[in-house]
């Protein structure tokens, strides 16, 4: 018995063996992490998330705007973009660092409210990027016209369906702006300009591949008709394609637009299954942050909304300089 | 631990008996066998009943490319499920399931896609790990005596992180096409290799729950504890046995994921498995223990797709397919109560 008990505790301490030496190595990327204690200014970026590609694109160009500058960073996000709570404590851990600058992007434009508040009245300049807090003490945004964004997947989808039919959404959120804006955006669009494109079907699969799969195809099962699916972030999108490979379709089938990049995605618009996607420029949004972040410390006025942009790209635009440069793996 | 080797085959047999109503399906009074039909006819008529109104609701159903659609999304939560019920039959739940399913993805991407190793060898190493998660499980619950709920809540959170560390949280993807095809690929036209797994697993978890020894005590350990130890049951080496075999089937949900998705994805996984927990207890699997079986976790698992897919079929709202999903699982384990009520 005692053999057992030892045995029990040494491998729950090997587990933790290895996680902490697989925390050692990521170490170096620096989520979480002290407050610079050194003579370089420090901005606390606090994200919706890291988990997400998009994120980690955010977080580099973060990384590389800092080294540029000479500033230091620390980049830190909830474990999944529901967690408003766990965001709202690492704020208010980020604010009791006292950095020289806060960047943040909201989960929840109103429960931040209070903290922002706070760092306002404790004089840490805010900057905020992706999605704002209902808060006057933010000096700017960089973020991306989601309903732009949305406007232009449904022009692109219009056009390559003949301008009527049957389309459908999958959705990754019908609660956070992103989620809300890229559908909104391209309902709006198809409203105001397709009058002979019918949206017959909006669900959501909170990004989760596996769910987007599902969902799409009962859409193509409940919907012969259907023309095009418009999958409003990657793991949408990437669902929406899986469940064309699994039902033995392609592009000439269905015509998809998915949102954002990554392999599975950039592959998919490669070889035909997927007709094209909205991109936004995740590395421009880490970059003008931290640009606005330090523009802030040194009493400069950032502008109040930087609009990072995006783009539509497919097959043929896909290797051009400008697309490639926002694209990533 | 090695105290007591496996039982002789008369010990077994009559040990646990002698102390509390036996737990294994063979030995029940007949009245105790047909009850539990019962209940499991419950669950298939739910079924029924479901198919029929969605079929005659919407003719987009009942198709061969919507059954087949049906039946491959059962799969990863089916698998899940069918190992969660032994745990679920000894009165213990395992809330590491899910994200632990993630884990067994990703280290099958280490070990074919990062290092290259054949894929029999990454396969058999994503379900080892999942075997590896359901054996500390098991010493974490028996030799440090914590509650199945803690134990296994931390191993959910380890899990969670180990498979974001390993896989720098970036997707893995596996560029064979063989690998694909272990989800994806057809040896029977039309039904993807997946299902064929899921059934292969609920036949070997159904034999191995009704006709060995693992079995019985896995109901012994759950109608009482104390009486099978009583007797002369080692039930800490056999809980540890069947949290092991848990674990494996946690790891062949996720060599299975990973094959359907092309890649494993290091931020999937929370929430599936209390889709997973649902389907066991829509099955008929009662969470005090000591009750369950195979085939009604199947089923319970098969309700929760068909559901579901109906409900998208009809371009019901998310937020109500939801809700409807609550109502069933509250109607079914109110259904078993009342049924437990009349029995006692």
């Amino acid at each position: 018995m005692k053999n057992a008990r030892k045995m029990s505790v040494l491998a729950t301490a090997a587990i933790a063996v290895v996680a902490l030496a697989g925390c050692a190595q990521g170490g170096s990327a620096g989520s979480g992490g002290d407050a610079g204690s050194g003579d370089k200014p420090y901005i606390a970026m606090i994200s919706k998330g890291f988990q997400h590609q998009f994120w980690q694109a955010v977080k580099q160009g973060a990384e590389e705007k800092a080294e540029e500058l000479g500033v230091e960073i620390t980049f830190e996000g909830p474990a999944s973009e529901t967690e408003v709570d766990a965001q709202l404590q690492m704020l208010q851990a980020a604010i009791d660092k006292s950095p020289d600058a806060i960047a943040y992007a909201a989960l929840d434009p109103e429960a931040c409210i209070p903290l922002i508040d706070a760092a306002g009245a404790a004089d840490i300049p805010v900057v905020q990027f992706d999605a704002g807090c209902d808060s006057d003490v933010p000096v700017s945004i960089a973020k991306t016209d989601s309903l732009g964004a949305g406007a232009l997947a449904a022009d692109h989808m219009a056009e390559l369906i003949g301008e009527e039919g049957e389309v459908a959404i999958v959705g990754h959120s019908q609660i956070n702006s992103t989620g809300v804006e890229r559908r909104d955006g391209f309902v709006e669009q198809m409203e105001a300009e397709y009058p002979d494109i019918e949206i017959v079907d909006i669900q959501y699969g909170d990004g989760d591949h596996l769910k987007s799969a599902d969902i799409a195809k009962a859409m193509i099962a409940a919907h012969p008709d259907l023309k095009g699916i418009y999958g409003t972030n990657e793991g949408s999108a990437v669902g929406v394609v899986n469940a064309l490979t699994e039902l033995g379709l392609n592009g000439d089938d269905l015509t998809v637009i998915g949102f954002d990049s990554g392999k599975a995605q950039m592959d998919a618009i490669t070889n035909g299954l997927m007709a094209g996607a909205i991109t936004q420029n995740p590395i421009g949004i880490g970059a003008e942050t931290v640009q606005a972040a330090y523009d802030a410390i040194n009493g400069d006025t950032p502008e109040e909304v930087i609009d990072t942009g995006y783009f539509f790209y497919d097959a043929e635009n896909m290797k051009d300089e400008e697309i490639a440069a926002v694209l990533y793996e | 631990m090695t105290t007591s080797t496996p039982p002789t085959p008369t010990s077994s047999a009559t040990a646990p008996e002698q102390i509390n109503p036996p737990g294994g399906t063979e030995r029940r009074p007949i009245g105790q066998v047909l009850r539990s039909q019962l209940q499991q006819s419950l669950a298939f008529a739910t079924l029924v009943v479901l198919i029929i109104f969605f079929s005659i609701s919407s003719s987009s159903f009942f198709t061969v490319s919507n059954i087949s659609g049906i039946l491959l999304s059962t799969a990863v939560i089916g698998i899940l499920a069918v190992g969660t019920t032994f745990v679920i039959i000894t009165g213990g739940i395992d809330l590491s399931i899910g994200t632990g399913m993630t884990l067994c993805a990703v280290m099958t991407g280490v070990f074919i896609t990062d290092m290259g190793l054949p894929l029999i060898v990454g396969v058999i190493g994503g379900i080892a790990t999942g075997a590896l998660m359901g054996f500390i499980n098991g010493l974490n619950i028996t030799f440090l005596g914590l509650p199945p709920f803690i134990a296994t809540l931390a191993m959910m959170l380890i899990a969670q992180g180990l498979a974001l560390v390993i896989s720098g949280v970036a997707p893995i993807y596996f560029a064979e096409q063989a690998f694909k095809d272990i989800a994806l690929g057809t040896l029977i036209p039309g039904l993807p290799n997946a299902v064929l797994i899921l059934f292969a697993c609920a036949l070997v978890a159904y034999v191995v729950l009704s006709k060995t020894i693992l079995g019985r005590y896995t109901f012994a350990i759950g109608s009482n504890e104390e009486a099978t130890r009583l007797s002369g049951v080692n039930t800490r080496k056999w809980t540890i046995l069947i949290y092991t075999v848990a674990g494996i089937f946690t790891g062949i949900a996720g060599v299975v994921i990973a094959a359907r998705l092309g890649s494993a994805q290091p931020q999937l996984g929370t929430g599936y498995e209390l889709q997973a927990i649902a389907a066991v207890i829509i099955g008929g699997t009662s969470l005090l223990g000591g009750r369950g079986s195979i085939l009604g976790t199947l089923i319970g698992a098969l309700i929760m797709s068909v559901l579901i897919n109906g409900l998208r079929i009809l371009s019901i709202q998310t937020e109500w397919q939801n809700v409807v999903v609550g109502i069933v699982i509250l109607v079914a384990v109110f259904t078993d109560s009342l049924r437990r009520r009349r029995e006692a």
